[in-house]
């Protein structure tokens, strides 16, 4: 049985999506369930290890397929076709890789996370390794991760105000200094 | 140095100025404030191979009350400026600084918001190295120079009115 198969079969209707590349297998699952779909990888799955967790941002992407699109329809209602309702994919992705020690097979978990909607519950009671990636994703995305045992910033200090991996946030930053002030004992 | 001797052996006449400068010059104690590759090519130069020490580099001292020189070199990330800082105002004066490197005199190639875009506007430096990164020999060339511009020095400038009051006191 393959590794498509047996994930296809562990997980069942959690499965939004599955696509495979050149032997890498990457799946996408609903939002709510993300806990306890990897809590059944972890399992059942045998998917023991979580090698990282990361988060992307598509804010370019996503504005220039609907434009493309867009242009496409207009072009197609000349000839009278009508194409369905535009679905407009959520702006950030969280995935998290994950490895298994026993059979050596890597697993992408991928996690659509809505703008409006910040939030995804934690990982770090399934593998402690989350914990560090978690507040990353953190820092960088503005995403929390509910139930977090220490939700700080890791990489910018803790005054930083924004969140700079995201794709608004101008690469050369906003001007932003740390000062720190010292107790003069 | 100039020194003349005077009255045979035993006695040397020469500036106090001169004097200090020439303590000064030869032993400037290098603070390694490494933070990136150049940290390592830093090494390179402190070690047996290039061997700083034969210019008065001679202790690398890992606490800033006991340096002269700050060698910084690598990138210093915003997140790391006070600490460079607090390490700068914890040295005894008198101090030089060494920028090390295209991250250290002016952010290099990461233009980002979250690196110092050169430490000169941060604490002042006295020389600045070029490279990505330099070599030792590049980095001995700018202790060489650090030293031509101790001995160029006037330690005492800012005293002389001090110690003219000091002298007359004696007439």
């Amino acid at each position: 049985m393959s590794l498509k198969d047996r994930v296809a079969d562990i997980l069942g209707k959690d499965l939004v999506a599955l696509n495979e590349f050149r032997g890498d297998l990457c799946i996408e699952v609903p939002k709510g369930r993300i806990v306890q779909v990897l809590a059944k990888l972890k399992e059942e799955g045998g998917f023991d290890f979580l090698s990282d967790l990361f988060g992307v941002d598509n804010l370019d992407l996503y504005a220039k397929a609907a434009k493309k699109k867009k242009k496409s329809q207009e072009e197609s209602e000349d000839t009278g076709e009508t194409k369905g309702k535009e679905s407009v994919q959520p702006r950030f992705e969280v995935i998290y890789l994950l490895l298994s020690l026993s059979t050596n097979e890597r697993l992408q978990v991928m996690v659509r996370v809505p703008e409006d909607d910040l939030e995804l519950p934690t990982v770090t009671g399934l593998w402690k390794a989350a914990n560090w990636p978690e507040r990353e994703v953190f820092d960088m995305f503005g995403i929390r991760f509910k139930g977090h045992p220490n939700l700080r910033r890791l990489l910018m200090w803790d005054e930083f105000q924004d969140h700079p991996l995201r794709k608004d946030y101008p690469l050369e930053g906003k001007g932003e200094e740390r000062h720190l002030n010292y107790d003069i004992a | 140095m100039k020194f003349q001797a005077i009255q045979g052996e035993g006695w040397l006449l020469t500036k106090a100025e001169q004097l200090i400068n020439w303590g000064r010059s030869r032993s400037p104690w290098p603070f390694p404030y490494g933070t990136a590759c150049c940290g390592i090519e830093l090494m390179c130069a402190l070690a047996s191979g290039y061997d700083m020490a034969r210019f008065g580099a001679e202790r690398v001292a890992f606490t800033p009350r006991q340096c002269d020189v700050l060698i910084e070199a690598g990138t210093i990330t915003k997140k790391m400026v006070p600490v460079l800082k607090r390490i700068y105002a914890q040295m005894a004066e008198p101090k030089w600084v060494i920028a090390v490197g295209a991250c250290a005199c002016s952010g290099g190639v990461f233009r980002t918001y979250s690196t110092q875009q050169g430490i000169g506007s941060v604490i002042p430096v006295d020389i600045y190295i070029p490279g990505c990164p330099p070599r030792p020999e590049g980095i001995l060339y700018a202790l060489l120079k650090l030293i031509d511009k101790i001995e160029a020095d006037h330690p005492l400038y800012k005293q002389r009115p001090k110690l003219i009051e000091a002298l007359e006191a004696y007439k």
